[in-house]
């Protein structure tokens, strides 16, 4: 029987339009231009060139190339002229220095060869506290950005220093004829000679004045701070001494207050004589505090509020009056263990609030919080609100005739970025030191070049009893010269900063010298802190009960892990670190909750190449709006809330591929994290770089092993960490003792093992960066990580529970039962693909395995990857043909393959596309072809560097001396690389922990990293 | 290939030496064509260095000449030359300023009891305000002299007697004079001609010779009537070849493993630069430095001890002789590469790092040597020097090949893997005195039942130790 329906492509056609019928005539719309390409016949003919000469030239041009290919490249080696002692090309330095750009702050060593800096590592000395995050290890790519501002500019004409002290003393003197204001605007100084440098300016410039101003404000925390102990400065708290931690929306594992409170937090969290810290968290936005906490609870800010009064009241007795929020029993249990726990306890909060941050001090008094009492001072953050809205209000009056700014980018990070640029116009002089020529320096008067902080000398106080150094690691790259030299040419002192801080630094270096601190890098004398005495905050409880929430929705402003403030958003490695909670890469997105997406229509998707999509919302604070903000639903988020972070967003000074994002400072209204926003949905889908968009374990509990403290301490290894069972003859045998194969004996010499606990883990992402800078990943840009081919050799995994925790999850897939129904493969298996409201969250860094037993060696056709003895398993480059038969083969999927050629190919306008941005390569460390496949490598460069070094002494290799770049840069101590057959070495003792377990362990894989059973304390 | 064709238009003396030219400049790529070349250069090296022995002979008659002349002066210029360079010629030259003035012919501008209280003792005298002395102390920005007190007045004369000989004359210009390498030879060129030219006639009239023989003989032939018996045209052996087929198998089977042999033997050779000699932007003379003047390998090369390369020494190494030696020896002086040419270099070498040698200071105009690098180990090859020289202990000839007589240097080695693979494989492991193989030595020795370990079985095959 035949049909009579009617098949067709468009509306139009259906409706029989003429357009289609004309067009269905003509293969191609519009005629082919084949007279352009073939030209005429008799063109043709009269031409001399026959085929055969054709065909001629072309096999001549063949041979002739592929001879003269035949003919080596001649290399050119240029020694020094003269070689400065300390020198040996091929040897590494190491210089003790100290990071700090006004954001981000950290003691460490510059790793340099043939004088230039190549890598960041921690600084191990005493009394050097602040390991480098994620940012200050990819700072040193900043330094070689090819797009920094090389001279210093007047009207963006490149101009001398000279003219620019003319133009300056010029500047001042007509300032002083009319008695108009100077006004230095930095970000904190957080440097004792800086600080004395400006006042000594101040002092004789009449009507000057210094203002601080951060671009993430934690103002209301120092007004609080200083009203209760005078000084203006915020806790450094040491949460290794707290046994409770409960935080009220501040993430501290992030940038709260500076971040750098990871290394003190983790030393807690792992599980010594049956004890670990226990950790409750009150966040709106998924933080990485919240991913770590032991119990999570998504709460808006307005609620947050009460929850911190609420605490208040049981803490110390009192009984402010409070509204009732949904989370009332778990504030409660929260309070009443944190009043049980007394000294070791600790309450941390984020809110924007001078009240709140008052109660926080109010409650750790109470407490008397061993974490709290004796801190020393925290000097990151000095910046205040009141004095930069009063510049803003003094500028756009007319009042301000100077404005010097270092460090500082407003017309970028200001929320009313207008008001500011007015004012900058109509003062008579702006200086503005800067890097880059971003919004501010390109809108000055005078665009003064700055230098990186590893191309300057500087002092540094970032709590009161430490003293750290920052010395140049280079000779600057570009004509720039430092704020301080420049203030100190101003004031007519003669010499420069570094006589200046050596001169200044007596104080500070006494029981030392100055060589001896600057080889260190810092020196720490005894501290003071808040003593134990009571904060009455009884008013500012009163005033923040009464607190009530405004609009439909709250914006919660948050900064992330790669981004942080902004400063390096032409870093393409922080571009490129996927953020370790939505594992999203190149992007600023709107994080919204899952009840909330649904309401406003919105979802992600994943599409056939892999890739996330989702959709777009348009945010609106007060006068603002923010167009097109993509979402991401997030598991966790409270409802009613939606997070949005800092720091992306920009144009000015960057490379066109680093333009990514929204930029959140426009809703920063009064620099409060917290704003009422209206929400629409807007039209469009957005392409994100997700890497991974399998968001739960799916039951699988053989990967992420986890227990509670409880089960950990009652029950014996075999219960909460159990050895996976296979059948041999009928009988079930663990895994460890079935082998298809002859293993090696693996007991004399070295046999490397990499240990991480997934307790002290909290997925910063230092060890990705370090191991990016190590080994010379490259940057594939958002395209690339979109199709899955980023090159991370390290990946921080990060999982969802389906269920409310984990194991419920592997209760709900033991019970799976049949095809279809509840319990059915086909039923609700399915839905466990699906994360919880307010799941429990886990971080797992997975990098090559280096198994024993590697499923990758078999089946490379070409024998390129191959094992080392030493539990290496090795990747040989130029043996590889491209097969990626091992990468399909690893069941950890860790190896990547080069599908392009990433370094000097303009398709990748990357760092390693150009001259500058290569200087960062480590020379050690071969750079990776197209078509080859590569991985981790344990670090080969660096194990074999130590046995050398040990071979030169005669001596053995001493005890811990192994490392590999993940491990320096962990300041958790999470990762723990060494010799196993060192008996002495903390890995070989690790390894035999009983927490310990090997990733799919049933697969008999043998690997040579091994993993620590995650034990929460609920 | 382009010198064919030029080398045919010019006469025999420039052909030899573009030759070595451009062998030179190719450097790298061994083919067929370019050892059937060799071999005919090795042919006319043979003349060369007849004629070159020759030459020797003569300067050493030279320098020996002038030396009779200075005798005359008083003192023994010999035992004067002797006593120069052990005290003077580390701050004096002979006839340029170094440290202090140049000091030909010193005798005659001063007083002979001056000078040797001067030479005693020169702060004295400068102190005591001796005009002349503090003139010389000024000029040479206040340089102390060191005293000799140990100096008899013989021993001045001497050393006297030898600064009062004449400059020598110029070494004759017909055995190498300067010019750049490559025009050097042109006398023994001709000799190379006359040589042709005589072997040509020789080789004409053997020629002419046989056929007047062979036509001789057929008209004896003739006249006694004997017939000489006309060739009957067999088959010809090509064509008897081709029909036995079994030949024709064998011969193709053979042609074909032979072209295969050589198909593969140069493919093998691609990217190996054995014998790679570069001309190099400075004419540095490792045969005169490390040979004649035995300086250790290390003294430059100091990075070799401790790091991954052993470093092209910076030029303020160089310096350290070089600001005292702006001249070559005479005796340094080969047929092939003049005093003039040497000298020459060294003022390379000035220029490049800024040195006025007659100010005898500084200038601060550098200008750094862009060496031509020999040894190109791919990137994705480690190599550690360190590891070799300094844990294992090898001498660096052992890679490096004779180095001390090497008058430029070239690649000794093939540098290639299976090269590096044979020496791990048969290089015992030196673990005497060195703590870090006590422990696996011991456990590897009993393991592998043998007393000493070679590289290898330490693990020095694994791909990873080298590839990463």
């Amino acid at each position: 029987m035949s049909s009579n329906k009617k098949y067709w492509k468009s509306v139009e056609e259906l409706n029989g339009s003429s357009i289609v019928e004309t067009l269905k005539q003509n293969e191609f719309a519009e005629p082919l231009p084949v007279d352009q390409f073939l030209g005429d016949k008799e063109a043709l003919a009269s031409s001399s060139t026959t085929r055969r000469d054709f065909l001629k030239y072309v096999g001549f041009s063949t041979a002739a190339a592929s001879l003269a290919a035949c003919e080596g490249p001649v290399h050119k080696a240029i020694p020094y002229v003269v070689q400065p002692e300390q020198i040996i090309p091929g040897v590494a330095e190491y210089y003790a220095t100290t990071a700090f750009d006004g954001f981000d702050f950290a003691n460490i060593l510059v790793k340099t060869r043939e004088g230039r800096p190549i890598k960041i590592e921690n600084n191990n000395m005493p009394g050097a506290k602040f390991s480098a995050n994620a940012r200050v290890h990819a700072s040193v790519l900043s330094m070689y950005d090819s797009l920094r501002l090389k001279n210093p500019k007047i009207g963006g004409k490149s101009v001398s220093w000279s003219d620019v002290d003319a133009r300056v003393k010029m500047g001042l003197d007509d300032a002083k004829a009319r008695g108009g204001q100077v006004v230095i605007l930095t970000g904190t100084l957080a440097s004792p000679s800086t600080e004395k440098l400006v006042n000594e300016f101040i002092a004789r410039t009449p009507n000057a004045r210094h203002v601080v101003y951060d671009a993430v404000s934690s103002s209301e925390a120092l007004d609080a701070y200083e009203m209760a102990y005078g000084q203006r400065a915020l806790v450094d708290y040491d949460f290794s001494k707290a046994n409770l931690i409960v935080s009220v929306g501040a993430d501290f594992l992030g940038d709260w207050q500076g971040g750098g409170y990871d290394s003190g937090y983790a030393k807690g969290r792992i599980p010594q004589q049956g004890k670990m810290s226990r950790h409750f968290q009150f966040e709106a936005n998924m933080s990485l505090s919240g991913a770590n906490a032991d119990k999570r609870v998504p709460m808006s800010v307005a609620d947050q509020k009460q929850a911190l009064v609420k605490i208040y009241n049981i803490i110390t007795g009192q009984s402010v009056g409070t509204t009732k929020i949904a989370a009332e029993d778990q504030v409660t249990k929260a309070a009443q263990q944190l009043k049980a726990a007394g000294s070791k306890g600790v309450l941390v909060c984020g809110i924007d609030d001078k009240n709140a941050q008052l109660l926080v001090l109010a409650i750790n008094q109470a407490l008397s919080s061993e974490a709290f009492v004796g801190a020393p001072a925290r000097m990151v953050r000095k910046g205040s609100n009141a004095a930069v809205k009063q510049l803003i209000d003094d500028m756009k009056a007319d009042k301000v005739h100077t404005l010097i700014m270092s460090g500082v980018n407003p017309v970028y990070t200001l929320p009313d970025a207008s008001d500011f640029v007015v004012g900058l116009k109509k003062t008579k002089m702006s200086v503005a030191f800067s890097m880059k020529e971003d919004e501010t320096a390109s809108m000055t008067t005078i665009a003064a070049a700055a230098p990186h902080y590893l191309e300057s000398w500087n002092d540094h106080m970032f709590t009161s009893g430490s003293y750290a150094l920052t010395q140049p690691t280079i000779r600057p790259l570009f004509n720039t010269r430092q704020f301080q030299d420049a203030l100190l040419t101003w004031t007519g002192y003669n010499g420069s900063f570094y006589d200046y801080i050596k001169a200044n630094s007596s104080a500070y270096t006494a029981g030392s010298s100055w060589n001896q601190v600057l080889h260190d890098g810092v020196i720490a004398t005894a501290a003071a802190g808040p003593s134990a005495g009571t904060v009455n905050a009884a008013a500012a409880a009163s005033a923040l009960a009464a607190a009530k929430k405004q609009g439909e929705f709250e914006l919660v402003i948050y900064t992330k892990t790669g981004m942080g403030d902004g400063q390096q958003a032409n870093n393409p490695w922080l571009q490129e670190l996927p953020d370790p909670i939505t594992r999203v890469s190149w992007d600023n997105y709107a994080t919204v909750s899952k009840a909330d997406a649904e309401k406003l229509g919105i979802s992600n998707w994943v599409v056939a190449d892999g890739g996330l999509n989702g959709g777009y919302i348009s945010l609106t604070v007060g006068n603002a709006t923010l167009e097109r903000v993509p979402v991401i639903v997030q598991p966790g988020q409270a409802p009613g809330t939606i997070g949005l972070s800092l720091g992306y967003g920009r144009k000015a000074a960057l490379k066109e591929a680093m333009q990514t994002g929204v930029n959140a400072y426009a809703l920063y209204k009064g620099f409060n994290s917290v704003q009422p926003v209206s929400v629409k949905k807007a039209d469009g889908t957005h392409e994100f770089a997700c890497v991974q968009s399998q968001k739960t374990l799916m039951g699988r509990g053989d990967i992420i092993k986890e227990t509670t403290l409880d089960v950990y301490n009652k029950e014996n290894a075999e219960v909460w960490n159990p050895i996976p069972v296979v059948s041999l003859d009928h009988k079930e045998t663990p895994v460890t003792k079935v082998d298809l194969w002859e293993s090696f004996d693996r007991s004399v010499g070295h046999h490397f093992n990499l240990s991480i606990d997934l307790n002290a883990c909290t997925g910063c992402g230092a060890c990705v960066i370090a191991c990016h800078a190590e080994n010379n990943v490259p940057v594939v840009g958002k395209e690339e990580v979109r199709r899955s081919r980023d090159m991370h050799w390290l990946r921080i995994d990060r999982y969802y529970s389906s269920e409310d925790t984990f194991k419920q999850d592997v209760q709900k897939k033991e019970e799976m039962d049949g095809l279809f129904g509840e319990k059915g493969s086909l039923g609700g298996f399915g839905q466990m693909e699906e994360p919880a409201d307010n799941p429990q969250v886990a971080f797992q860094p997975v990098m090559c395995q280096h198994c024993n037993h590697a499923p990758c060696e078999t089946v490379c056709p070409v024998a390129a990857t191959s094992h080392s003895r030493q539990g290496h398993n090795h990747m040989a480059y130029n043996r590889c043909v491209g097969t990626r038969y091992c990468a399909n083969n690893c069941p950890y999927k860790v190896r990547r393959f080069n599908w392009f050629l990433y370094a000097q190919n303009d398709e990748f306008d990357f760092h390693m596309n150009d001259d500058l941005g290569r200087m960062v390569l480590n020379p050690d460390v071969n750079v990776r072809s197209r078509g080859v496949m590569e991985k981790c490598s344990f670090c080969v460069q660096l194990t074999q560097e130590v046995i050398l070094r040990a071979k030169k002494d005669g001596r053995p290799v001493k005890k811990d001396e192994f490392y590999v770049a993940c491990s320096a840069a962990c300041s958790s101590g999470a990762l723990v690389f060494g010799d196993v057959n060192a008996k002495e070495d903390e890995v070989a003792k690790l390894s035999q922990s009983d927490r310990s377990y090997h990733l799919l362990e049933h697969v008999g894989t043998k690997p040579n990293v091994f993993y620590h059973v995650k034990v929460r304390n609920v | 290939m382009r010198f064919c064709l030029n080398c045919w238009q010019k006469s025999g003396q420039n052909l030899l030496s573009i030759i070595i030219y451009n062998m030179k400049k190719m450097g790298n790529h061994i083919s067929i064509f370019r050892i059937s070349l060799l071999s005919f250069v090795f042919l006319f090296q043979f003349s060369l260095s007849l004629r070159a022995q020759d030459a020797a002979p003569d300067a050493a008659a030279a320098t020996e000449a002038p030396a009779d002349a200075g005798a005359a002066g008083g003192g023994d210029a010999a035992a004067g030359k002797a006593l120069f360079n052990t005290h003077c010629a580390a701050c004096h030259k002979m006839d340029a300023k170094a440290t202090g003035p140049a000091l030909r012919g010193v005798a005659a501008k001063y007083d002979r009891a001056w000078l040797q209280t001067w030479i005693r003792n020169s702060s004295e005298m400068v102190k005591s305000g001796d005009a002349k002395a503090v003139a010389i102390f000024k000029e040479y920005n206040g340089a102390v002299m060191t005293p000799f007190p140990q100096l008899s007045d013989k021993d001045i004369d001497d050393i006297l007697a030898y600064t009062s000989e004449e400059k020598k004359a110029p070494a004759p210009p017909s055995n190498a004079t300067a010019g750049p390498p490559g025009t050097q030879g042109s006398d023994s060129g001709i000799s190379n001609n006359v040589i042709l030219g005589a072997l040509i006639v020789v080789m004409g009239i053997l020629v002419v010779m046989l056929v007047m023989v062979n036509r001789v003989l057929t008209r004896v032939a003739e006249s006694r009537g004997l017939e000489i018996p006309a060739r009957t045209a067999g088959m010809p052996i090509w064509k008897a070849f081709a029909k036995n087929q079994f030949l024709v198998f064998v011969t193709s089977v053979f042609l074909l493993l032979a072209a295969g042999y050589f198909v593969y033997g140069y493919t093998m050779q691609v990217g190996v630069d054995q014998g790679y000699e570069p001309i190099q932007p400075i004419h540095y003379s490792h045969k005169i430095h490390a040979g004649d003047n035995e300086i250790d390998c290390k003294y430059c090369h100091s990075a070799a001890r401790v790091s991954k390369n052993a470093g092209i020494p910076s030029l303020n190494v160089c310096m350290n002789c070089h600001k005292n030696i702006s001249e070559v020896a005479e005796t340094t002086a080969t047929p092939e590469y003049s005093k003039a040419f040497y000298d020459a270099e060294i003022q390379k070498l000035y220029d490049a790092v800024g040195w006025d040698k007659n100010a005898q200071k500084y200038t601060g105009k550098t200008k750094p040597v862009k060496w031509v690098r020999i040894h190109n180990l791919p990137d994705f090859a480690y190599f550690n020097h360190a590891q070799h020289v300094t844990v294992a202990g090898l001498e660096c000839q052992e890679c490096h090949g004779p180095v001390e007589e090497y008058e430029l240097m070239k690649q000794y080695s093939p540098l290639t893997m299976g090269w590096c693979i044979d020496c791990h494989r048969k290089t015992d492991v030196k673990i005497k005195d060195n703590g870090y193989y006590t422990k696996i030595h011991e456990e590897l020795s009993k393991k592998y039942g043998v007393e000493k370990l070679t590289a290898a079985q330490m693990g020095g095959l694994e791909c990873g130790k080298c590839h990463y």
